[in-house]
C-alpha cells in the first residue's frame, strides 16, 4: 500500500479530476482524506492505494501536470507518520462484552463518546494497521456500525511536501 | 475597469488573445454572444455539426501554431464537441472551446439543453473552467489560452452560463494569469543534455525518431542538422511527418504498424535511438519488447509523464524539443568520438522496396499508392494535406512525401474518422493562399461531408480526394487478413454518388477513371473558386502494405497479405 500526498487548488471539481485519473489507470483508491490548509485556497489530499510502483510513478507524473495539482509526492513509509481515526459502535448488552469493549478501547487509548444500555461508541485512532488489529479484536463483541476517516499523513522532521 | 456585459467581455477577451476566426454553431445559450460578435471583426465560420467545428479549429491551430477557437451551445452542442476536443488533446493541438451553459439558477436541474460539460469533458481536455460571473470571463479566457498553448499543448474548454453573458459588471482584462500548479519548464537541464550527448556521441548505428513534438516546437532545422552531423537515418512517427523532408537522403519515413521497410528494419538494429517529441504509441512501436531490445534509448519530451511510460529509456531530456536539440548539437559537435560508418545510412537503400506503387493494375480501379504519388507531383512543396483515418491515412503516410513541417496533418492519436475534411477547411481559413487537400476515404468523408456547406459558403476551396472503395477499408483489410475474409459491418452499399453530392452543395464534383484524368482534375481543382470532390474508384481488395501484424515486432513487417 502506497501513501501519496498532494497539494491542490481548493476548488470544485479538483477531487473529481484527481480521482478520475486513478480510475482511468485502473487503480482502486483505498482511502482518501482532504482538508484545507492554513491558506484556504490550497487543500492537502492524502490517498492510499495499492499499485505497482512503476505505473504509480507514471500516474503521479500525470497528476503533477494537472493544472489544479500544485505538488505531488509519494511518501517514504520509513519517514512518514500515518494516522487514521475510527468511529465504532459496539453492541454491549452483555456486561462481559461491555467489559471487553472498554478494555480494547482503553488499550488503544480510545475515547468513549457515547454510551447507553446496549451500545458503546468509541473514537480510536492510530496507524491504519493498528485499527485493523483493533477491529479484529472487537469483532467478536459485535460491531453495530463503524466509519473510518481514511489515512492522513505527514513526513517526519525537516521533510515537507 | 469598464462596465460591460459578459458577452462583450468574452468577445473582447478573445480579440485580446489574437483570435481572428471562430468555428462553431450558434444556439439558445449563445445568442447574446453571437449578437455581440456582430460588433467584432472576428470571422464566425458556421459549421454544420459541432464536431466539424472542433476539427476546423484543430486544423487551423495545427497550421498556424496558434490557438484555434470553436464555439457551441449548451447540451448537445457541447457534447458534439467532445470527439473534436479528444482528437486535439491527444495530438497536442491547442484548441479552446467556448460552450454556452444554461442559466446559473437552473444548473443541475436537468434544464432544457443542459449537460454537465465540465464533467463530460474532464477526461478529454488539458483543463476546463466554468465562469460563474461576467467578471470571471476575461480571466477564464486568458487561462484557457495560456494552458492550451504552452508546454505540451492541448484542448481547453470554457463553459459560460447564458445569464453570465447578459449580465453587466465591471470588467478588468488581466495581462497575465498565474497558476500555483501549472508551470512550463521549457529549458532542459544541462546535466540531462550532457548525459544524452555523451551517449549520442559514442553511437555507431544511431537512429533518430521524430514525433509531433519536433513540429510543435518548430525544431525541424535543428533535427535535420543533428541527423546530418551524426549521419543518423531519421524516421518519424505519424505525427512527426514533415519534421525531416521526405526526400532527404537520411529520411526513413514512417516507423510502425504501417511503417516503411527501411524504418522498421533499421530501428531495431540501432545501437542508439534518439526519440524526440514522440510518445511511443503502440502503433509506432509494435510489440514493445521487440521494438529496440538492445538499443540505448534517449527520450526527449516536454511532458515528463511520457518518459518511461511505454518504453524504458536509458536517459531522458525533459524540455522543449528545439532547445533540447540545440543543446545536443552544441555538445555532440565537441564530444563526437565514434564515427557512424557511412555503410550504416546506406543500408536505407538495402531495405527500401516497392510499397505497392508499381503493383499490378486492376481496371477499372486506380491504385491508391499511385494516386497519392501523382497528387504529390501535382502539388507545390508547401501544399497542405490532411487525411482521414483508415487505409487512406496509411497510404497517405507512406506515399505522400511531406517536405516541410506543418504541411501534413492527421488524427494520429485518436484516429478520428471524419477529421480530415473539416480540418482542411480550418487549414484553408488559416492559409487561404496555399492549396489544401484532404486525402479521404468514402467511409470517413461520409462522417463529416456536411462541411461542404461551410466550405462553399465561406469560399474555402479545399480539394477532397475520395479514395472510394465503398467499404470501411482498414477494417475490411483486417477481416481479410486475420478473420478469414468474414466481412462484417464494413460494406457501404448505400454510399451516395459523390459527384452529385458535391453538386448538391454547390461544390465541384468529378469522377476520374485514369491517372491522367486524376492529375487533370487536381490541376483544375487547385484553380477553382469552390471546393472540389474528386471521386477515385479503388479496389476494395487492395491492402495497405507493409504491415506489422498486431502483436508482432517491427522486424516482422510483412510486404504481402496472406
Amino acid at each position: 500500500m502506497h501513501t501519496v500526498s498532494f497539494l491542490v487548488e481548493n476548488q470544485p471539481g479538483v477531487l473529481f479530476n484527481v480521482s478520475n485519473l486513478f480510475r482511468r489507470r485502473g487503480f482502486n483508491i483505498d482511502s482518501i482524506t482532504v482538508g484545507a490548509l492554513e491558506d484556504p485556497r490550497v487543500s492537502r489530499m492524502t490517498i492510499t492505494v495499492d499499485a505497482d510502483p512503476k505505473t504509480l510513478n507514471n500516474l503521479l507524473d500525470q497528476l503533477d501536470k494537472m493544472v489544479e495539482v500544485i505538488r505531488v509526492k509519494r511518501l517514504d513509509p520509513l519517514r512518514t507518520v500515518r494516522r487514521e481515526m475510527l468511529l465504532v459502535k459496539l453492541g454491549t448488552r452483555d456486561p462481559m462484552a461491555r467489559e471487553d469493549a472498554l478494555r480494547y478501547i482503553n488499550g488503544q487509548h480510545g475515547l468513549v463518546l457515547d454510551i447507553d444500555e446496549e451500545h458503546i461508541m468509541a473514537e480510536v485512532s492510530g496507524e491504519p494497521e493498528e485499527l485493523d488489529r483493533f477491529l479484529g479484536n472487537v469483532k467478536s463483541i459485535g460491531i453495530v456500525e463503524m466509519s473510518r476517516s481514511g489515512v492522513t499523513a505527514l513526513e517526519k522532521g525537516r521533510l515537507t511536501l | 475597469m469598464t462596465e460591460m456585459t459578459g458577452a462583450r467581455a468574452l468577445v473582447k477577451a478573445l480579440e485580446r488573445e489574437g483570435t481572428r476566426h471562430i468555428f462553431g454553431i450558434s444556439g439558445g445559450s449563445l445568442i447574446p454572444i453571437c449578437d455581440e460578435l456582430l460588433n467584432s471583426d472576428m470571422r464566425f465560420i458556421l459549421a454544420r455539426h459541432e464536431q466539424g467545428a472542433a476539427h476546423m479549429a484543430d486544423g487551423y491551430a495545427r497550421v498556424l501554431n496558434k490557438v484555434g477557437v470553436c464555439m457551441a451551445t449548451s447540451g448537445p452542442g457541447a457534447t458534439n464537441l467532445v470527439t473534436g476536443l479528444a482528437t486535439a488533446q491527444i495530438d497536442s493541438s491547442p484548441v479552446v472551446a467556448v460552450t454556452g451553459q444554461v442559466n446559473r439558477a437552473v444548473i443541475g436541474s436537468d434544464a432544457f439543453q443542459e449537460c454537465d460539460i465540465i464533467g463530460v469533458s474532464a477526461s478529454v481536455t488539458k483543463y476546463n473552467i466554468q465562469a460563474m460571473s461576467p467578471g470571471e470571463i476575461p480571466e477564464a479566457v486568458k487561462k484557457a489560452f495560456h494552458v492550451a498553448n504552452t508546454g505540451r499543448k492541448g484542448a481547453v474548454l470554457v463553459d459560460i452560463p447564458k445569464d453570465c453573458t447578459t449580465e453587466s459588471a465591471d470588467i478588468t482584462f488581466p495581462d497575465q494569469v498565474t497558476f500555483r500548479g501549472y508551470t512550463v519548464n521549457a529549458a532542459p537541464r544541462p546535466e540531462e543534455l550532457d548525459w544524452a550527448a555523451r551517449i549520442l556521441a559514442g553511437a555507431e548505428r544511431p537512429i533518430i525518431m521524430a514525433g509531433g513534438g519536433v513540429i510543435s516546437a518548430g525544431a525541424s532545422g535543428e533535427l535535420v542538422e543533428l541527423a546530418e552531423l551524426l549521419l543518423a537515418p531519421t524516421a518519424t512517427s505519424l505525427m512527426g511527418k514533415g519534421a525531416i523532408p521526405g526526400d532527404h537522403p537520411l529520411s526513413l519515413g514512417l516507423c510502425g504498424m504501417h511503417g516503411t521497410m527501411e524504418a522498421n528494419m533499421m530501428v531495431p538494429k540501432s545501437d542508439v535511438l534518439l526519440v524526440v517529441g514522440s510518445r511511443f504509441s503502440d502503433r509506432t512501436t509494435g510489440k514493445i519488447s521487440e521494438f529496440a531490445p538492445n538499443t540505448k534509448v534517449i527520450h526527449v519530451d516536454i511532458d515528463r509523464s511520457e518518459i518511461d511510460k511505454n518504453v524504458e529509456t536509458m536517459t531522458r531530456v525533459v524540455g522543449d524539443a528545439k532547445l533540447a536539440l540545440r543543446g545536443l548539437l552544441d555538445r555532440v559537435r565537441v564530444l563526437r568520438t565514434a564515427k557512424t560508418s557511412p555503410e550504416w545510412s546506406k543500408r536505407i537503400h538495402e531495405f527500401r522496396c516497392d510499397m505497392g506503387e508499381n503493383g499490378e493494375e486492376r481496371p477499372p480501379y486506380l491504385r491508391a499508392p499511385k494516386v497519392i504519388r501523382a497528387l504529390r507531383q501535382e502539388l507545390p512543396r508547401d501544399a497542405i494535406v490532411t487525411t482521414e483515418v483508415g487505409q487512406n491515412q496509411m497510404w497517405a503516410a507512406l506515399h505522400y512525401d511531406a517536405y516541410l513541417p506543418r504541411t501534413f496533418f492527421t488524427s494520429g492519436g485518436l484516429g478520428t474518422m471524419g477529421w480530415g475534411f473539416p480540418a482542411s477547411i480550418g487549414a484553408k481559413a488559416a492559409k487561404p493562399e496555399v492549396p489544401v487537400v484532404d486525402i479521404a476515404g468514402d467511409g470517413s468523408f461520409g462522417m463529416t461531408e456536411n462541411g461542404l456547406a461551410t466550405a462553399v459558403e465561406e469560399e474555402l476551396p479545399v480539394v477532397v480526394v475520395v479514395l472510394n472503395n465503398n467499404v470501411l477499408g482498414m477494417v475490411a483489410q483486417w477481416q481479410r487478413l486475420f478473420y478469414d475474409r468474414r466481412y462484417s459491418a464494413v460494406k457501404l452499399k448505400g454510399n451516395p454518388d459523390f459527384v452529385k453530392l458535391a453538386g448538391a452543395y454547390g461544390a465541384e464534383g468529378v469522377r476520374v477513371g485514369t491517372y491522367d484524368e486524376f492529375r487533370a482534375a487536381v490541376r483544375r481543382a487547385l484553380k477553382a473558386d469552390v471546393p472540389t470532390v474528386i471521386d477515385v474508384p479503388i479496389d476494395p481488395e487492395e491492402n495497405v502494405m507493409p504491415m506489422v501484424p498486431p502483436g508482432m515486432g517491427l522486424k516482422d513487417t510483412l510486404m504481402e497479405g496472406a
